[in-house]
């Protein structure tokens, strides 16, 4: 049984359908790398699968415990509290906060105590305070970005807000993370590094995760799986090795098709 | 630098602060500070509360309300007719009179809070107008243009009435003051203060950007009912024109040169700019050009307010005596 099921997910904005027929079955553990020239609909699917955007039809079904749960309709904060979480293109951090307060506003849906609490600053308020700031702090740490928790979020150097953005990102918890261009503005070392860093949360969370990747070496050297779109609609599944060598997806990156074999 | 938790800090600060009130209480029964200052200062005090309650609002949820002086008139006239004419004791006036003006807020924020931008900014602005409005028209219960007279005060003694107003509306402050602090300290704050940051980035992050929104925004309209109501109490008589546009500007001006977001900010703004605005007295007719030329000059040279101002200062002081540079603890803002 799949993590993440879509069925013939299609939107529209005015007369342009953005995004037409996407299937995808997510399998529990994979890596699943989404890739398409600009303005091919990749983030606007992202954009459906944790509602910002509704749908004009299909289906997107999460699984939870074993039951599929339909996510349609859904506001964003439910899906994330259903478990899948993503970060954004253009960096969307609370800028005027510090680093640790930004992964402790991702924790806020688990907290228990409640507002009168929070006034009376009774026992559980600190306990509960102390936990979550502990906690983000692990989480800080495994990115190498505990040392500057103190800093606000806007000072930090670009490599290390999208990091941030990750660790914000699964401290909700999820099995399923979204990684919407994490590459984007990064140098090939900090590629490389980001790329043991997927994989590396991979295992530790045991999360499923679906990017978004215009840098092919870290698309084919991570995913076990990609999907190409090109105007909304899928144009290629399958392995990097066969997506390498796919004539369509050659065509809509280099706009020609390109003779195979002799 | 004696290095000191937060919670000692808080208590210490605490302790200061009842000590400052107890020994200006005092000085008021007393009459070395006179019936005047005292005048003064209690009604900044309530000018605070409700600053404090528009900075929640305004300045932590990032939502720009601009009808707080409507809450305010809800508040007061509530409070002082349940004091007049139903013999309710005070302290449950007042706080009923924030109930009746939670209730309100609850009804503007539903419809509004839905929609991002600037709604809330343009719906407050009508509802303060229609609160004055309806006001004046309902003349069976608030006497009409003519106000309503002869609300009793905090206490009958006439002697004992500069003091006991004090005390009462500095009360509601300190109780004011530190149910915004700790809320905004902790993470249902970190939860509303996001909103402000960026509203989509909160909702993934699993906050219920509405709920959150809703409660701040009713609980902001209750401060500021329960800051009408005291307004009642130590003025003794309203009039639908006390409760205008320029009120509730009033509010957003200390607010925003408070510094939008601080609440050190609104409280030490709130009494320089309602002792200022006593002060200009002095110049009569003038005043209404010296006052806006202070605020112009302050927002060209300093738009993140008083905040802003002493946040120079401690980098200022930072830069010269480098010794004292303290680290700064994880979770600490700047």
């Amino acid at each position: 049984m799949s993590v993440l099921n879509t069925e013939n997910v299609s939107i529209c904005f005015g007369g342009l359908k953005a995004v037409s027929g996407f299937n995808l079955q997510l399998e529990e553990g994979e890596l699943v790398g989404l890739i398409g020239p600009n303005g091919a609909g990749k983030t606007t699917i992202f954009n459906m699968l944790t509602g910002v955007y509704t749908p004009n039809e299909g289906k997107i079904q999460l699984n939870v415990n074993n039951n599929y749960q339909n996510l349609i309709g859904l506001k964003p904060y439910q899906i994330t509290r259903l478990g899948m979480a993503r970060t954004f293109q253009n960096i969307r951090l609370f800028k005027e906060l510090s680093v640790l307060d930004n992964v402790k506003i991702a924790y806020h849906f688990n907290v228990k105590y409640n507002v009168l609490e929070a006034i009376c600053r009774t026992h559980r308020f600190f306990w509960e305070e102390e936990e979550v700031s502990k906690k983000s702090l692990e989480l800080l740490k495994l990115f190498n970005i505990d040392d500057k928790s103190a800093e606000l979020a806007k000072n930090l150097p670009y490599g290390e807000q999208r990091k941030l953005e990750i660790t914000r990102a699964l401290a909700t918890n999820p099995r399923i993370l979204l990684l919407d261009e994490p590459a984007a503005g990064m140098n090939p070392q900090e590629t490389q590094d980001l790329m043991k860093l997927i994989q590396f949360i991979r295992e530790k969370f045991d999360l499923t995760i679906l990017l978004i990747e215009h840098d092919m070496n870290l698309v084919m050297g991570i995913c076990e799986r990609i999907v190409v779109l090109d105007y909304g609609q899928i144009i290629a599944v399958g392995n990097p090795e066969s997506i390498k060598n796919n004539p369509r997806v050659i065509k809509a990156y280099l706009g020609k098709e390109v003779e195979t074999g002799a | 630098m004696i290095s000191m938790t937060d919670n000692e800090k808080f208590f210490l600060q605490a302790v200061l602060a009842i000590l400052g009130f107890i020994i200006i209480a005092f000085l008021i029964y007393l009459g070395i500070i006179d019936e005047y200052t005292a005048q003064i200062l209690t009604s900044a005090a309530i000018n605070v509360i409700i600053a404090l309650s528009l900075n929640l609002i305004s300045g932590f949820t990032g939502q720009l309300a601009l009808g707080h002086a409507g809450f305010m008139a809800i508040g007061a006239y509530s409070t002082a007719v349940l004091v007049m004419q139903l013999q309710v004791p005070i302290i449950v006036a007042i706080l009923v009179g924030g109930i009746i003006t939670a209730i309100f807020g609850f009804i503007i924020g539903f419809p509004t809070l839905r929609l991002k931008g600037d709604y809330l900014a343009i719906v407050t602005l009508g509802f303060g107008e229609i609160i004055r409005v309806l006001m004046i028209n309902a003349d069976k219960i608030t006497g009409g243009a003519a106000g309503l007279k002869g609300i009793p005060s905090f206490t009958k003694n006439y002697a004992l009435n500069p003091t006991l107003s004090f005390i009462w509306v500095f009360l509601f402050l300190i109780g004011t003051i530190i149910m915004v602090n700790n809320l905004i300290k902790s993470s249902h704050g970190r939860g509303i203060i996001s909103i402000r940051e960026d509203e989509i980035a909160a909702n993934t992050m699993g906050i219920n950007v509405f709920y959150v929104k809703m409660f701040s925004f009713t609980l902001s309209a209750f401060i500021a009912g329960i800051g009408g109501g005291l307004y009642a109490l130590f003025f003794g008589y309203l009039n639908p024109t006390m409760f205008n546009f320029i009120k509730s500007c009033d509010f957003l001006v200390i607010v925003v040169l408070g510094g939008m977001g601080s609440i050190t900010g609104t409280v030490l703004t709130g009494f320089i700019l309602t002792y200022l605005q006593e002060f200009l007295r002095f110049f009569q007719d003038y005043r209404l050009v010296i006052y806006p030329l202070f605020l112009i000059i302050i927002m060209l040279y300093k738009p993140n307010g008083l905040i802003g101002l002493i946040e120079d200062f401690q980098k200022w002081r930072r830069k010269r005596f480098p010794h004292q540079k303290r680290v700064l603890k994880a979770g600490e803002q700047r």
